[in-house]
């Protein structure tokens, strides 16, 4: 039988799909998936935590980054380590299942090999697992969890209120659900989620008086012990999405807020203090170190998939620091051994939700379909067939975004074009057709007007050094935890390591330089002005028409700044 | 949420907050007015400024607490707060080291009075904040980094 490389694949993933044991490491997962979730019950007080699905209620591919630098003190330190120096740093064996989960390492042989990860009827059936020897565990989500779908969008959260209260989340706080507007949240807030889901964020208040606009914590009995999750909303929401869209609302870090929040939950009688938090994981670092009384923080934002917990000491004692990851793609599993009213010992596992090991809960299944019912036409659309594999998730680039400032460029006559440093959306394999529901995955949200603007170079100086510094800026309090905005046609180089309005030099335009009393054509999209509303049609319909166009999507190069300062970093590996 | 005290501010509309505090006797209108300092409010840089208000360079104090954003949600009205917990504190200014005039406000704590200020400030760029307190006859000063963003961009 002769077949080439990637038939061979393919034969291997249907093999795979189909329950098959064809290749070796796929037979030795199903028979090690009773020991990748078998986690045996530990202690008195258990939490699962979820956070960045991002709406993927159904299984996708997600590549963890190559490039995910920290500068200043956080230089090799989690979360900034990738490749083979995570594998090592976390002690994961290399070629193994938890390699593929946790890194980008051979990501596409060990995608098709171990196929699919998330979606909410597998991570369901995770959660029931886990639950069942585990009584009165509660599940915590850390937000962003309504945005990041075609599906989401046109239900206006719908889909993903009922999918999480099915799923069966007890207590949440928030990030891109804010941009369905203040009304929206509150609305879901009292009525849907009453007496079963409790939104939380102490930092969030009125920008008049400053009252708080939630919970800032709830108090929960777990088996006897009263436990307390504070909520930490993502304190940039008004500046890294649009202010209009939550007009009356103040966010920020909130630290003494923090404080006084966790003081009044011990003062109530809490045992154990955990942070519900959607600071990003260098800010929950910091925080970890500043304030005391906190057992732990379970993070997101920054979508880093720790296998292991950082444990920060501060003047109190210690607080463990969690990131969980994004996409649907892991499930946080903390079990607290609580004697004599406090935590004295723990266990930790971030389990990946790998689909072919995990039967689909019929439920949710069910449910999931009859959500999408009315939208799969439009879904199912198939818009091209890529040949290289497209991801998103990287500091400076992934081929997706180089598709989308591709596509930029090409449909509104532009010279060179931006896209925003989101870090959610799904990856495609080689071969894989692209529909109108993986382009949603990437560019579903509620203002996604593309924009044409005349920008002088000084200005698209300006845009860079301000990203770049929202990224590299060395005390966390001041960065957003976004990545560095794409762009496509210009070339720069980045020093990290550089101050503010320093780090981004040799902007070249097709080999010429930028100048910056000139005036250049720059399309984009997601403008977060209210001025901007309607600038122009939505992206996914500008880059499906280009898609359209093309039909097949060759693999292209990524445009990538040149870096200065960063050799050796362990947050890249090329 | 304490609506009674929204509804109330509400109904006092046109006013303004800070008519309804000088309504409400909580600040004096005099000491609202008489301390305009021309010259301070018009001092293009920090040693000008420092200089104006007698303050010379003033010692750096962990006792001078300020509040404010780490990154501004809108640099047109940026929350500032200023604590001082040295003992005699008479007097407080803010200043922003990268606005065209630096001193934004200016206040006179009378005796016997918590010194525990608060302002909304305007700033066109990413600047230090500068608590400056007058206690006991001596000026002790601290400062915290408020960036002004162009936004958009984030995760």
């Amino acid at each position: 039988m002769s077949m080439n490389r990637r038939e061979f694949m393919q034969m291997l993933a249907v093999a795979a799909a189909g329950g098959m044991t064809l290749h070796s490491s796929f037979a030795r997962a199903e028979k090690a998936a009773e020991a990748l979730y078998d986690m045996p019950k530990f202690g008195n007080v258990s939490l699962l935590h979820m956070t960045d699905c991002h709406a993927q209620l159904l299984p996708i591919y997600f590549r963890e980054p190559n490039v995910n630098l920290g500068v200043g003190g956080m230089v090799g330190n989690a979360p900034h380590i990738v490749g083979e120096r995570f594998l090592k740093h976390f002690g994961i064996k290399p070629g193994s299942i938890e390699a593929h989960a946790f890194t980008y390492l051979d990501f596409v042989e060990a995608a098709r090999t171990y196929g699919k990860v998330g979606g909410f009827a597998h991570l369901s059936t995770l959660v029931k697992k886990m639950k069942a020897n585990r009584p009165g565990a509660l599940l915590l989500d850390g937000g962003d969890t309504w945005q990041g779908s075609g599906t989401a969008l046109w239900t206006n959260a719908q889909d993903m209120v009922d999918a999480c209260k099915l799923l069966g989340v007890d207590v949440m706080t928030l990030h891109w659900e804010s941009t369905y507007g203040a009304d929206r949240v509150k609305e879901i807030e009292e009525k849907d989620f009453a007496g079963k889901i409790d939104i939380v964020a102490q930092n969030v208040k009125t920008t008049d008086f400053e009252d708080p606009v939630f919970k800032p914590y709830v108090i929960k009995n777990i088996n006897g012990v009263p436990v307390a999750i504070v909520g930490q909303a993502f304190p940039y929401t008004p500046i890294a999405n649009p202010r209009w869209q939550t007009p009356d609302w103040s966010f920020g870090i909130q630290e003494q807020g923090m404080q006084e929040a966790v003081d009044a939950a011990r003062a109530e009688g809490a045992q154990v203090v955990v942070v519900l938090s959607h600071n990003g994981m260098d800010v929950d670092l910091k925080l970890a170190s500043r304030v005391t009384g906190i057992d732990a923080i379970f993070g997101g934002h920054t979508h880093d998939g720790m296998p292991a917990p950082t444990v920060v000491e501060n003047a109190g004692g210690k607080t463990l620091v969690t990131n969980a990851g994004s996409n649907g793609k892991f499930l946080g599993v903390m079990d607290f051994d609580v004697k004599n009213g406090k935590v004295v010992d723990f266990r930790y596992k971030l389990l990946p939700v790998f689909a072919n090991l995990l039967p689909a809960d019929p439920e949710m299944a069910a449910f999931i379909d009859k959500t999408r019912a009315p939208f799969l036409e439009k879904l199912t659309e198939k818009l091209a067939v890529t040949e290289g594999m497209l991801y998103r998730r990287g500091n400076f680039n992934g081929s997706w975004d180089q598709l989308i400032v591709d596509a930029l460029i090409a449909e509104k006559d532009a010279e060179l074009a931006f896209s925003p440093g989101f870090r959610w959306g799904t990856s495609l394999l080689p071969g894989d057709t692209i529909t109108m529901e993986h382009l949603l995955d990437q560019t579903a949200i509620t203002y996604p007007w593309t924009t044409l603007t005349e920008m002088s170079g000084e200005m698209i100086k300006t845009v860079l050094e301000d990203v770049a510094d929202n990224l590299f800026n060395p005390d966390p309090y001041y960065q957003q935890g976004g990545d560095m905005v794409r762009v496509g046609g210009l070339q720069y180089t980045c020093d990290p390591n550089a101050a503010m309005g320093k780090r981004i030099d040799n902007m070249m335009l097709k080999g010429k330089r930028i100048e910056p009393s000139k005036t250049y054509k720059v399309a984009g999209w997601a403008p977060v002005s209210e001025e901007a509303k309607d600038s122009g049609p939505a992206v996914w319909d500008v880059v499906a028409n280009y898609l359209r166009g093309q039909k097949v999507i060759t693999q292209r190069a990524l445009n990538l700044p040149t870096l200065k300062g960063m050799d050796g970093n362990p947050g890249v590996a090329v | 949420m304490n609506h009674q005290r929204r509804d109330t501010l509400k109904a006092g509309s046109g006013l303004g907050v800070f008519g309804l505090l000088v309504a409400a006797g909580m600040i004096k209108p005099e000491l609202a007015q008489a301390a305009w300092n021309k010259e301070a409010f018009e001092a293009k840089t920090l040693d000008a400024a420092f200089g104006v208000i007698g303050a010379g360079k003033p010692a750096e104090s962990g006792d001078v607490v300020i509040t404010a954003p780490d990154i501004a949600e809108n640099g047109a009205v940026v929350p500032v707060g200023v604590v001082s917990n040295i003992p005699k504190t008479e007097y407080v200014a803010i200043m922003i080291e990268k606005n065209p005039n630096m001193l934004a406000a200016s206040f006179t704590i009378p005796e016997g009075t918590v010194a525990d200020v608060q302002t909304r400030v305007k700033m066109g760029q990413t600047s230090d904040v500068y608590a400056v307190v007058k206690a006991d006859g001596k000026f002790y000063m601290s400062k915290k980094e408020v960036k002004v963003t162009l936004g958009g961009c984030g995760g």
